[in-house]
């Protein structure tokens, strides 16, 4: 195509935050509005480029080229492949659901949707460019929306909790401009990742910094900058803190799209540019996916505030993504080439990814619908709701089995598909982790347990029921989830000719020999 | 034809789940009857298959069919189902179990605040149901298998009001997760074997010995784990009898006769890739959860939580027949089981229907209805349910002339057979044959506590009434099936299960190479068929004269003999204590640890690591500020300044800012210049 | 005599003394006179180097438009005198320091 729609995509926003800034203060409605038909239009927009995609081809499509920084050979450099289009389709979902999540939000409005659209830029910038400087350009711009948005429209502890959020990802960021720089003067000074793809293995191989292979160096500097994203123990206690803080449309992007972009992105650098790294690290990934699974289970299962608890629940859910990326080096030759098992990981991975988006974000956007009726969330504290809203309980109950993996919802597709990918070749790390899928179980069920049964707490006998404004954020997200819970067909066929290219990649470029 | 038929018994209660969830307030009846015709017509083609099942009469018969549901070039998930005779034979189990109850429960839960999401949950129920039942895969049946479980978790959590349910649920289904953990591990390491979820694949894979030894055991036992736990098989056993807080319409379906069978059905479906060992656990299993959970049932005063115990004691004998080889007595005895269990969960149903109401109309809400001590001389104020039970209790304890006999000593004949080939297990026999005689025994106690003798709250006995015909129907049915005469027909065979089961479900060589041939064990089975049965007609005799003595003769008193035994009465009636030592050294613990970790995390680890980066920043930063301030900004730079200030306040005083005092300096200037430059 | 030094040592007088009346008179008007001188001096010095320079006319011209500025700069000067006097009833130029204070 040739009308430059991935532009489109990234820009629309930043064009209604113009428009936002030319509304008068008081007229919320109308901003509101806006809001709603910028994000609408992009998400339209990226069911456009979902109908114009060819999934067979596993390659970058809608790319978008021009220089920019000729001296620094930095490009404006954009395009979309099936790693990255589930997640452009879900930002788009997601900021529009957003708007509606945020419909009652009454404080200083102007400033919030402008800072709304210029996050949905980032994350859209982010997920689109395949330029490095770019790159780290939309992944600034994301941060500072997200700072304004958690420290001033957030809950009592919110500046400590914006303040907190910066600064982690602030270290990821600066850990990773190092690894970015490290990469553009070892490769041949390019900023261009599909480039750097090519060139990078080859040139970073048998390269030494301060005695030290340079793919280690790279590899670990720039999977912190991830995993802090992610986020993988031990780098994840600003995530609940963030969560409970953030209003709740903002918890809901940030469960729905940010934490994937770390998973995005390790696929996207450090698996395409170190696949040696890939080999060495493997290991500890699924080790580490592994923990996240049972210390963000043991700990969900701990808690006593609602929105925390699916705080921790982002923490374990995210452990299986990283389990089934590890089993990407199934393919290779050392472990006899069973690229059933590497698409199983690989596929499921990015699936967990997508899933979890909307499971999670259907999770806080139902904490939020209770929070604004009884003005807390202290799991213990209610009791009973199931006879007093049925409709809440019912979608709730559903939201909270897909959470906990249950069979026909989407949420345990892309499980199983991780476990079965890893299983030939971390077998006791996935022994160990479907403790998870317990643990899952315990806390959600003992969460609904408490708050939806039992007798009906005197205090919340007038409680309204969920109403159509809530009702139209959740019901989309619940269709998908079911719908792939079902089905789940399309979202694979989208993805699988992009996941082979990964799995090839990786494979026939990395070893564990040559570390 | 098969097939299109069994697609139609599956949906169509789902079809009745999905319109009751959307619509089924709005429905006149609350929607009942959509509810009712879906698994009526679901019960009518199932009829049809079983019928013609019959007419073509072929063992053999077998039809697949199998979709791909996503592949990704490589891995590829393929979902499909399968029909065969044992597929037709449950199908029929279930729909009509599930119709008996959906036409029982019209009346049971007549007015329930929840009535249409409860008809709606019973459609999912048997949706999922049958999906295992169909499935011709790991996969698909693992889904099913879980989805059952959350059907049942939320029929134990009907009146979730009630803390006491709510518990039960939540504890099924974290129970059943424990085994599902074991199933899913024996998938993976199938399918990492073996490349395949359909049942065909697997079992032409481990024919060809692509996975053997202790993998395939492993593998085997994982599968079983997820059979112990829905069949609750020690030590998973403990969500059954707590599972009965929900509506007994639904314990007499779900938690009798088809959920809890559906790890049988597992364990038969799989039987072929059981190595040896992974047979011997099974059988241990079985055997010891029959006696075990016998042993419980001897001393409940709650009547449904003696049929759970009974129920949990007789899955322990299929799989026990699973374990020792003769896994079609195994499926025979599911199907006798189901028949009669579900009877006699009716009957239950029945009376605490009755004692309700009658209490109810006393305004008696602290007795409990459902306790056995509270009963009593209920045989003539109703009838109906007199006599149902009482043919289902002959066919349970194992009394000839009823279907529990046949089945029983099938399986009986092949532990004994089992145990004659492998003397070293002379245990199994034990377990079979003693908890034959116990289930005789507390069977009858139960039906003597509660239709013989003297009313024991003698005030409500003219409130009992018999229950309403909607209710007694299915139990007439089920009543009238405990005979042996359907299951051995088109033979009038009392003494032996010969008979159009046998004829059609002839058991198969297990895939595993080595394993005793199908010839070899039912040739075992056919030897000691007839010492088995002698024993077991012996013991059922014992059992139900002991019970007969105690309760209504009483020329032993019950009381006594519990004071007399003791610590092993109050072990029983304590079921072991095996929730509490579960809560003691499982759940607090986990709960202990997970309050550590999180403290860990939040309070420790967050705190004083995470936030320690940011106090030594802090610190770092306020001295950096303290010497930024003091010596570079105070003294280098503001020095400079306050140089620049001084030589300013001199300067200025020459700047008088009178022209002449100027331009006498200019003056002054170029005559030093003139002089300079003279020089 | 007919010699350009002596024009010179002449201007260089008149230079002198109108420099020594700018710097030490108090008296507006006396400033302005010394001004004058000044003016002349550099007058003659115009006309002395035109002539002995040989530079035809150009001398002659400068001086002539000098003493035209002179004249004007003259009148703005007593002009801005007499305001001053008008303002402060002196004419003597350190009192008229408002600006520097």
């Amino acid at each position: 195509m040739d009308y430059n729609i991935l532009s489109w995509l990234i820009w629309l926003p930043v064009i209604g935050v113009a428009a936002i800034a030319f509304i008068p203060r008081d007229k919320v409605d109308l901003i509101k509005t806006v809001s709603a038909v910028v994000t609408g239009l992009q998400f339209l927009l990226t069911l456009v480029l979902w109908n114009n995609f060819d999934s067979s081809i596993g390659s970058i499509q809608f790319e978008e080229k021009y220089e920019w920084i000729p001296s620094f050979n930095i490009e404006y450099y954009l395009g979309v492949d099936g790693l990255s289009i589930p997640m452009v389709i879900l930002t788009g979902l997601l900021f529009f659901i957003g708007v509606f999540v945020s419909w009652n939000i009454n404080k200083a409005v102007k400033g919030y949707f402008a800072l709304f659209l210029l996050l949905n830029t980032g994350v859209m910038g982010v997920f689109l460019s395949l330029d490095f400087f770019l790159f780290y350009i939309f992944w600034e711009v994301m941060l500072l929306p997200m700072y304004f948005l958690i420290g001033m429209w957030g809950g009592p502890q919110r500046e400590y909790a914006a303040i907190k959020f910066f600064l982690y990802t602030l270290f990821g960021s600066v850990l990773m401009l190092i690894g970015i720089l490290g990469l553009y003067f070892s490769c041949g000074k390019t900023f261009n990742i599909i480039e750097l793809t090519q060139v990078a293995p080859e040139a970073l191989s048998g390269l030494l910094w301060w005695g030290m292979s340079a793919i280690k160096v790279i590899w670990v500097l720039i999977f912190i900058g991830f995993a802090i994203k992610v986020p993988v123990f031990p780098f994840h206690t600003w995530l609940p803190l963030a969560h409970v803080e953030a209003p709740t449309a903002i918890s809901v992007l940030l469960a729905g799209i940010l934490l994937k972009l770390g998973v995005y992105g390790i696929l996207r650098v450090n698996y395409g540019l170190m696949p040696d790294g890939v080999y060495w690290f493997s290991y500890a990934l699924a080790l580490l996916g592994l923990i996240n699974v049972v210390w963000g289970g043991l700990c969900a299962l701990a808690q006593k505030d609602l929105k925390k608890l699916v705080a921790y629940s982002s923490v374990n859910h995210m452990g299986y993504s990283l389990i089934g990326m590890a089993a990407v080096v199934a393919a290779g030759e050392s472990h006899g080439l069973n690229m059933k098992a590497a698409q199983a990981g690989l596929g499921g991975a990015v699936f967990q990814m997508f899933n979890h988006g909307t499971i999670s974000a259907m999770l806080f956007i139902l904490v939020g619908v209770i929070y604004e009726r009884a003005h807390h969330r202290d799991i213990e504290g209610f009791g009973g709701l199931a006879s007093q809203m049925p409709v809440y309980t019912g979608i709730t109950a559903i939201a909270f089995f897909a959470g906990l993996g249950l069979p026909g919802l989407s949420g345990f597709i892309s499980e199983a598909m991780c476990f079965i990918g890893a299983f030939p070749v971390y077998r006791w790390i996935v022994i160990a982790s479907t403790i998870g899928i317990l643990l899952n179980a315990a806390y959600f069920l003992w969460a609904f347990q408490r708050v939806f049964f039992g007798k009906l707490n005197e205090k919340y006998t007038d409680l309204p029921e969920i109403n159509r404004l809530e009702l139209f954020t959740v019901i989309p997200l619940l269709v998908i989830t079911l719908f792939f819970g079902i089905y789940p067909a399309p979202y694979i066929d989208l993805i699988a000719s992009t996941m082979d290219t990964i799995i090839n990649h990786v494979v026939s470029l990395g070893s564990y020999a040559s570390m | 034809m098969f097939i299109d038929y069994s697609l139609f018994i599956l949906f169509l209660p789902l079809l009745a789940f999905v319109i009751q969830i959307f619509f089924g307030k709005k429905l006149p009846r609350q929607g009942d009857w959509v509810s009712i015709l879906a698994i009526m017509t679901s019960l009518v083609l199932a009829i049809i298959m079983f019928f013609s099942m019959i007419s073509s009469y072929d063992p053999n018969f077998k039809e697949e069919a199998s979709f791909t549901w996503f592949d990704m070039g490589e891995f590829k998930i393929r979902l499909g189902f399968l029909v065969d005779n044992l597929t037709i034979i449950m199908l029929l189990v279930v729909t009509l179990i599930s119709t008996c109850t959906h036409l029982f429960s019209t009346e049971y839960l007549k007015g329930d605040i929840r009535y249409s999401r409860y008809f709606a949950y019973l459609g999912l129920f048997t949706f999922s149901m049958n999906g295992i039942v169909l499935a011709n895969n790991l996969i698909s049946m693992y889904m099913f298998w879980e989805l059952v479980g959350v059907s049942s978790y939320l029929l134990i959590g009907h009146w979730f009001e009630k803390d006491s349910a709510a518990d039960a649920s939540k504890k099924a289904f974290l129970t059943n997760r424990v085994g599902d953990i074991g199933f899913f591990i024996g998938i993976m390491l199938i399918y990492n074997a073996i490349g395949s979820f359909a049942f065909g694949d697997i079992f032409n894979g481990v024919a060809s010995e692509m996975i053997t030894g202790t993998t395939l055991t492993l593998a085997g036992v994982g599968l079983f784990m997820g059979a112990m736990g829905k069949s609750s098989q020690f030590p998973l056993h403990i969500w059954l009898p707590d599972a009965m807080e929900g509506p007994t319409p639904v314990s007499a379906l779900i938690h009798a006769a088809t959920m809890v069978a559906a790890g049988v059905y597992l364990s038969v479906r799989i039987f072929p890739i059981l190595t040896p060992d992974a047979l011997l656990v099974v059988a241990y299993v079985g055997g010891f959860t029959a006696l075990f959970a016998a042993s419980i049932a001897i001393t409940q005063r709650d009547i449904k939580k003696v049929l759970a115990y009974s129920t949990v004691s007789q899955l322990g004998y299929m799989i026990l027949a699973v374990g020792t080889g003769v896994y079609t007595a195994a499926f025979f005895h599911l199907l006798t089981h189901a028949m009669f269990k579900a009877n006699l969960f009716y009957g239950s149903g029945s009376v605490i229907h009755s004692m309700h109401h009658a209490l109810h109309k006393k305004h008696d809400h602290d007795t409990d209805p459902q306790d056995m001590m509270n009963m009593g001389g209920f045989r003539t104020k109703m009838p109906i349910t007199h006599w149902s039970m009482l043919l289902s209790t002959l066919a349970i304890a194992g009394v000839p002339l009823f279907s529990g006999f046949l089945s029983k000593d099938a399986i009986l004949a092949g532990t004994l057979s089992f145990a004659q080939h492998h003397p070293q297990h002379f245990l199994l026999p034990i377990f079979g044959f003693g908890a034959a005689l116990i289930t005789a025994f507390y069977m009858f106690r139960m039906m003597f506590l509660t239709f013989y003798g003297k009313p024991q709250m003698p005030e409500l006995i003219n409130d009992i009434h018999e229950s309403p015909k909607i209710m007694t129907g299915p139990l007439v049915l089920l009543g009238g099936l405990s005979f042996f005469i359907w299951y051995t027909l088109p033979y009038f065979n009392f003494m032996s299960s010969h008979g159009w089961f046998t004829d059609l479900v002839i058991p198969r060589d297990s895939s595993v190479p080595g394993n005793p041939s199908a010839e070899y064990i039912s040739q075992g089975a056919h030897h000691a068929h007839h010492l088995a049965m002698y024993l077991s007609i012996a013991v059922a005799s014992v059992g139900i004269l002991l019970s007969w003595i105690f309760y209504i003769k009483k020329s032993l008193s019950a009381d006594a003999w519990s004071k007399r035994l003791g610590f092993l009465y109050h072990w029983s009636q304590g079921k072991y204590y095996f929730d509490e030592n579960y809560s003691k050294y499982l759940y607090q613990p986990t709960l202990r640890l997970a309050k550590k970790i999180a403290w860990i995390d939040w309070e420790l680890y967050d705190k004083y690591f995470i936030n320690g980066f940011g106090k030594v920043t802090n610190l770092a930063s306020k001295v950096t500020g303290k010497f930024d301030y003091e010596a570079i900004d105070q003294v280098l730079v503001d020095g400079t300044a306050k140089i620049a200030n001084l030589l300013g306040r001199l300067l200025r005083t020459v700047q008088t800012g009178k022209l002449q005092n100027y331009v006498l300096y200019v003056t002054c200037g170029l005559i030093i210049l003139m002089i300079i430059q003279t020089f | 005599m007919d010699q350009l030094n002596n024009y010179l040592y002449i201007s260089a007088i008149l230079f002198s003394l109108g420099t020594f009346a700018v710097m030490t008179r108090r008296n507006g008007i006396a400033v302005l006179m010394g001004v004058e001188l000044i003016l002349n001096a550099a007058n003659l010095n115009f006309v002395a180097f035109s002539r002995f320079g040989g530079m035809n006319m150009d001398g002659h011209i400068f001086s002539l438009f000098v003493i035209v500025l002179a004249a004007a700069e003259a009148a703005v000067a007593l002009a801005i005198v007499i305001n001053i006097y008008n303002n402060l009833h002196t004419i003597n130029v350190d009192d008229a320091a408002m600006m520097k204070e």
